[in-house]
């Protein structure tokens, strides 16, 4: 449960209609549109003390029952001082997948959002250097997306191999 | 009485003798080039430890620089970013070498049957004795190198002419068995469970 201040100092951010909110399991989340997720981190980070960003991940919703939109975008915020947290989900669709960058808030999105970049492909606008940090360079798919198969499609195998002759 | 040569003098051929000689040597002084990438390392870890100790085999100089190295025991799966360092290291090894694919992942994949993992290193570099094992336990490594030393006594050459011959990819090929290999320990194993008398 998030207490209803943070929730009013929100509503002072961003005006009253533009964010939801939901409970699971004593978590709140705060669902706002991409154009708005900007202010409200800034917002939550600045008036109500969320310091931390422990993580940002995203989910590809393709084929979940009931779902509206294509991928959601997850960030959990953390308050150091009384150990309040939050969670803040944004929805993106195809072929828009651009959001902006929480680097000048928390110099910790750098490494999370080219996780999030590097899996399923959504840019991060303003990130200072937005290139894949788990899979090689050259690689071109976005592995996490659910309409990417399970064993890849031969990347893995796309090397040369080298006889005992020739080594 | 006469003394022929042939009673005090050992006759041989010059060639395979250098080749014995070359083998005896190559094969007892194993330098492992630990390239472990996964659990099987920790294992590697302990074979090469005080209890196991891979130095009654000869190998227990394990050193971190290809270039000093014969045998590169990889230990671990191995994923598509690894495939060109795994490579570019095999080829830094100076020659002879040999290679060790340790446990279930290296040899083929194991469990990770996913689009970054490589299934079996043998793809890509060749590969002298695979261990099963998912970690293989230091017993089966020991073995290995043992087997690794059979081989090289078998086919080694002073020229290392044998490695020319392959010039494809490999899988595992099946070796002969040799009598050590048939004794086993007394007891009935054919249930994981001990039965007990009522």
């Amino acid at each position: 449960m998030i207490s209803e201040t943070i929730l009013n100092s929100l509503r002072e951010c961003l005006g009253p209609e533009k964010f939801t909110t939901s409970e699971f399991r004593d978590n709140t989340r705060i669902i706002v549109a991409p154009d708005a997720l900007y202010k409200t981190l800034e917002c939550l980070k600045n008036k109500s003390g969320f310091d931390m960003l422990v993580d940002v991940t995203a989910v590809d919703y393709l084929n979940y029952p009931d779902a509206k939109d294509r991928f959601g975008v997850i960030y959990a915020l953390l308050n150091t001082a009384n150990g309040e947290r939050l969670y803040v989900k944004t929805f993106l669709n195809e072929p828009d997948l651009t959001i902006p960058s929480a680097f000048p808030l928390w110099r910790g999105a750098n490494w999370m959002e080219r996780e999030v970049y590097d899996m399923f492909g959504i840019r991060f606008e303003g990130h200072p250097d937005l290139r894949r940090i788990l899979m090689p360079p050259e690689f071109t798919a976005f592995p996490l997306r659910k309409d990417y198969p399970l064993r890849g499609r031969g990347e893995r195998h796309n090397f040369p191999m080298i006889t005992r002759a020739e080594s | 009485m006469a003394i022929r040569l042939d009673d005090n003098v050992l006759v041989t051929r010059l060639a395979p003798l250098a080749d014995w000689l070359a083998n005896w040597g190559r094969a007892n002084s194993l330098w492992p080039m630990p390239f472990a990438t996964a659990c099987c390392g920790i294992e590697l870890m302990a074979t090469g430890a005080s209890r196991y100790d891979i130095a009654r085999f000869g190998a227990e100089a394990m050193r971190f620089s290809p270039r000093q190295c014969d045998l590169m025991i990889v230990a671990g799966r191995v994923v598509m970013k690894m495939v060109p360092v795994m490579q570019r290291i095999w080829l830094q090894m100076s020659e002879p070498k040999w290679c060790i694919s340790m446990g279930a992942c290296a040899s083929s994949g194991g469990v990770f049957d996913t689009y970054a993992v490589v299934q079996g290193i043998d793809r890509f570099i060749p590969v002298d004795v695979y261990v099963p094992g998912c970690p293989p336990r230091p017993e089966q490594l020991i073995q290995s190198i043992l087997d690794l030393q059979e081989k090289i006594r078998q086919t080694g050459t002073v020229t290392g002419k044998e490695f020319a011959q392959r010039t494809a990819r490999e899988g595992p090929t099946e070796v002969k068995a040799r009598p050590m290999d048939l004794v086993v320990a007394p007891g009935d194993f054919s249930t994981a469970t001990q039965q007990w008398e009522k």
